[in-house]
């Protein structure tokens, strides 16, 4: 198997997922109905409404929470939010609900823990939802990122034929405390495409590690690329994406990041040279190399990255065969995959993965179902808002009155029952985003998986070579052997062959090391991965549990007023 | 079930009856039971038992149980229909054209239901409950109630037969008067009373769809939340220790909240939204009396009209033609007769009207204010069930950071 691209179609990256038909309530009519006063105002409501119109299934709704998109948690205190340091204007938030129980204090782990998070110019609930325990715990180092401010920007052509480019760039704030990136804040504006090469970059150099995966190049048309939709999406996405990146403990402190988010100007790492002009340089070579007058031997230095992306076609076919070989033919492999504990290992994170992606698809028609919930509850009360109003005004009895007044009651509790369940929807999906993480994280690990692989089949080919190259060498020393005095172009060619041996030898034990480098990254990496999942997991069922939790104390409360409002028409009380 | 609320009643006496013993109040309860399917295939259908329980002397025995099916339902009403004026005859549930709900348990449990209230909202009104019509459903043979039923299907189905009468003799008249233009009161009172009974109708309707809704919401999220359970379960086998344990207690917490969820719905369908829609139903059966009203109005003002016009007729063939006097004298004095039936008939429905309204508001004031009761005790409890469920797993969940 060779190395694999290290994004594919997966879901934390994949861009517009379907859009479903949810019913919404025009803000107008919420705004102009009044309600006592005791409610919340009606602003919020209105904006609870509308908001609703952008949710459509969870993951979209996930990449839309961000602070633009007012899925606020009505019982966190507000969050402070320095206006000079942070790009991103926050919407009014809502105020607190009413009584304050118990379960409040509970309720918010992300904001309670780390206050001063909220300082450095971070509002999103996102921002705070990624510091979390883990690299945090001590408050030593840390490295926070924002994304906003998406830019047109034209590139100017360079031909008389080819049109101009637009493109979209982003500003990338910065604040950090770690010591190699020499200073504490910075500012740089990117664009998609450098992300990408800073994507291939770090896979480079980081072989065998958890890479989290970047999001999706989207292929649409330009149109689409402009629309504010998308590019909310692609902000939320890649603020995600650098945020992932910033928590691990590795490449938070790698050259390639700093270099990204710290380099002014253009993008300062070399960018990734698409497969087909790589190819086309390998194809220059390759006749060469056939014919033996560029260096057939694959080099030591070549060996430490994967064949797939460099320009050695040879080295590629010479792969290429082996792994057929290693699959169809007789013979066992010159060296096996011996780990029996990896191997192990390596089919219950498979077989992990399988069931979390099943649990992720129950997570997400779950808050669909409380999403649902919430918009009904929220129509009802609506219509009876209607009918009260209604009532009173035509009324001619004091029977209509006392029936618009009992209306009023079941009203207002049902609208304050739909922001409930939306509050506590957001707070779930927020949850739940924990289960997304970690489906990127079996994402990764199956790239550091196929690092593995394919470093092996570099040592099992260059093993195989060997092996040729060995026995073409005795051949050659057995036939001139028999010719007395030598052969000069035998000799030559031998000596030749002795050369390829010595590099190819070199190349070999270069390669064995760049495998045991990758097994031991793997291992490390998995071990992290446990204890990072573990911990997540923890908080993510704490969360939802005291969620629920209050969420339905609350919604008990608000229906038990209306219990006793109504307890004169109780069938026992005849 | 709602039982006859005597004391609470509106116009009309309640109490004691003229011959019973006056130490006793009358009373008439009557249920609604027990649906059994009968029949097969295409003929199938649901019976119900009816049993009336009364000290009436108008009838027999205090206790009488007979089985009905929904048509015998629907000729009571149309009986009633006809023969009180201006009464807003309690509404039935809808006939169900589709074969296979219409024997689905909930439909037949909602239909039960519906006709248990129809029913004891006849015999606790203070007119409707005096019917000989009422009398024979509620203790007639089987036979007899058959052929009665099949009698009256072929004259009085619809008052839109009725209707059909009406018009005729508005033709009839009409085109002496030669007006195409509809008479309508005039009256602020009736104009306000229409609009309100319109747009009241809207209103409900919009309510109660959003009531069924809500039933449905409740059965999706318990779906949903069944699901859930089963995935994380598997989830949590596949983790170790406490965490695993964890999520398999979450998975059986959503599994139990989701049954609690079901539950919830059908209580909220049959307490709710059943309620709000016999409430809909209730004023469809006001505006047909309105509609009844209106044809009762014009009746009457063709009829007068047509007198004036008769009057003049009469006034020449004294002169012209005296052999046809006598003849047209006695049409004359019909007509006068029709008219004044007609406007007796429309005052009776127009005070019945007002009398029944205030009836009406009390009424479903009461039934709302108890449906909105019911509404509200289930959904606090529902919450909290789901609250102290989602609470017995916090300590395990604790449990795993430990």
């Amino acid at each position: 198997m060779m190395g694999s691209e290290p994004q594919s179609d997966h879901p934390l990256a994949r861009g517009n997922a379907e859009d479903e038909e949810s019913p919404h309530l025009p803000s107008e009519q919420m705004q102009t109905l009044a309600l006592n006063d005791d409610d919340d105002d009606w602003d919020s409501a209105a904006g609870d409404v509308s908001s609703s119109k952008s949710y459509s299934n969870y993951r979209s709704a996930m990449t839309a929470l961000s602070p633009s998109a007012s899925e606020h948690h009505p019982l966190s205190p507000p969050p402070s939010v320095t206006a000079a340091s942070d790009p991103l204007s926050a919407p009014p938030r809502s105020r607190s609900l009413d009584s304050p129980s118990y379960a409040d204090v509970i309720v918010s782990p992300f904001h309670d823990r780390f206050p001063e998070s909220n300082g450095s110019g971070e509002i999103s609930d996102d921002a705070a939802n990624s510091s979390s325990p883990r690299s945090e715990s001590s408050g030593v180092e840390y490295l926070k990122i924002i994304v906003s401010n998406p830019q047109k920007e034209v590139e100017p052509s360079n031909s008389v034929v080819t049109r101009e480019n637009t493109y979209t760039s982003y500003q990338i704030t910065t604040s950090t405390n770690i010591a190699d990136y020499g200073g504490s804040s910075f500012s740089v504006r990117r664009r998609f495409k450098d992300v990408v090469t800073l994507s291939d970059r770090l896979s480079e150099s980081y072989r065998g590690f958890f890479i989290p995966p970047r999001p999706d190049k989207s292929v649409v048309e330009s149109q689409v690329m402009q629309k504010q939709d998308f590019l909310e999406q692609r902000r939320v996405e890649l603020e995600k994406y650098l945020k992932r990146l910033a928590k691990h403990p590795l490449i938070k402190k790698s050259d390639e990041l700093r270099v990204f988010l710290t380099v002014n100007g253009r993008m300062p790492l070399p960018t990734s040279i698409d497969m087909a002009s790589r190819m086309l340089d390998g194809a220059a070579r390759l006749p060469k190399q056939l014919l033996g007058e560029s260096s057939s031997v694959i080099e030591p230095q070549d060996v430490s990255h994967s064949a797939k992306g460099g320009r050695d076609i040879l080295r590629y076919l010479k792969e290429l065969k082996q792994s057929v070989v290693n699959d169809w033919g007789n013979t066992k492999a010159p060296l096996e995959e011996e780990d029996k504990e990896f191997l192990e290992k390596k089919v219950k994170m498979y077989d992990f993965e399988r069931h979390l992606t099943s649990a992720s698809k129950q997570a997400e028609s779950l808050v669909k179902a409380q999403h649902d919930m919430g918009e009904t509850l929220g129509e009802l009360g609506l219509a009876f808002i209607k009918l009260t109003k209604f009532e009173n005004e035509q009324a001619t009895m004091n029977t209509q009155r006392a029936r618009a007044g009992d209306m009023k009651y079941v009203a207002t509790a049902a609208v304050k029952a739909s922001r409930l369940y939306k509050g506590l929807n957001g707070q779930t999906v927020k949850h739940f985003d924990t289960l997304l993480e970690h489906m990127g994280m079996l994402l990764a690990a199956h790239n550091a998986f196929s690092d593995r692989a394919s470093a092996l089949l570099t040592v099992q080919t260059l093993i195989s070579e060997l092996s040729s190259l060995h026995s073409r060498a005795e051949k050659l020393e057995a036939a001139s052997s028999k010719v007395f005095g030598g052969d000069k172009s035998r000799t030559r060619k031998l000596e030749d062959l002795k050369e390829a041996i010595k590099v190819t030898e070199d190349a070999k034990s270069c390669a064995i090391k760049e495998y045991e480098r990758i097994m031991e990254h793997n291992r490390s990496e998995i071990q992290r991965l446990d204890r990072e999942r573990q911990t997540d997991f923890v908080e993510m069922l704490k969360g939802l549990v005291t969620n629920q939790m209050s969420y339905h104390e609350k919604l008990g409360n608000e229906w038990a007023k209306v219990v006793e409002e109504t307890r004169k028409y109780a069938k026992d009380s005849t | 079930m709602i039982t006859t609320e005597q004391e609470k009643s509106g116009s009309g006496t309640m109490g004691q009856s003229p011959r019973s013993p006056s130490s006793l109040p009358s009373f008439l309860k009557v249920s609604v039971t027990d649906p059994a399917k009968l029949g097969s295939g295409v003929q199938s259908y649901v019976s119900y038992k009816v049993i009336t329980k009364t000290n009436l002397p108008e009838y027999d025995g205090n206790e009488k149980i007979v089985i009905r099916r929904y048509s015998d339902f629907v000729w009571l009403r149309d009986r009633l229909y006809e023969k009180y004026m201006g009464i807003f005859i309690p509404p039935l549930p809808e006939k169900s054209t589709v074969e296979k709900f219409r024997l689905s348990a909930e439909f037949i449990e909602t239909r039960r239901q519906a006709l248990d209230v129809f029913i004891n909202r006849i015999a606790a009104h203070p007119e409707l409950r005096q019917s000989e019509d009422l009398r024979i459903f509620l203790q007639a043979s089987e036979q007899t109630m058959e052929s009665a039923r099949a009698v009256d299907t072929n004259i009085f189905t619809k008052s839109s037969d009725l209707m059909q009468i009406f018009k005729d003799v508005q033709s009839k008249v009409s085109h002496v008067l030669g007006k195409e233009k509809p008479v309508e009161e005039s009256t602020a009172e009736y104009q306000n009373l229409k609009n309100y009974i319109f747009q009241l109708e809207d209103r409900l309707a919009e309510a109660q769809k959003h009531a069924y809704n809500l039933v449905k919401r409740h059965r999706e999220l318990g779906q949903s939340l069944s699901d859930f359970g089963k995935a994380v379960k598997v989830l949590g086998n596949c983790e170790g220790d406490a965490l695993g344990k964890a999520f398999s207690e979450l998975g059986e917490t959503a599994e139990i909240i989701s049954s609690r969820l079901e539950k919830e719905a059908h209580s909220l369908l049959m307490d709710f939204e059943e309620p709000l829609k016999d409430y809909v139903r209730a004023i469809q059966s006001v505006k047909d009396t309105i509609t009844e009203r209106a044809n009762a109005f014009r009746r009457q003002c063709e009829l007068e009209e047509a007198i004036k016009f008769k009057e003049i007729d009469l006034q020449k063939l004294r002169l012209t033609r005296p052999d046809k006097v006598a003849e047209a004298e006695r049409e004359f004095d019909e007509l006068k007769a029709d008219a004044a039936e007609a406007t007796k008939r429309f005052e009776t429905i127009v005070s019945r009207i007002n009398d029944e309204m205030v009836r009406f508001q009390e009424q479903k004031t009461a039934d709302i204010g108890l449906a909105f009761h019911e509404f509200a005790k289930g959904q606090a409890r529902l919450a909290n069930d789901v609250a102290r469920a989602w609470s017995s797993l916090l300590p395990r969940v604790e449990a795993c950071s430990a």
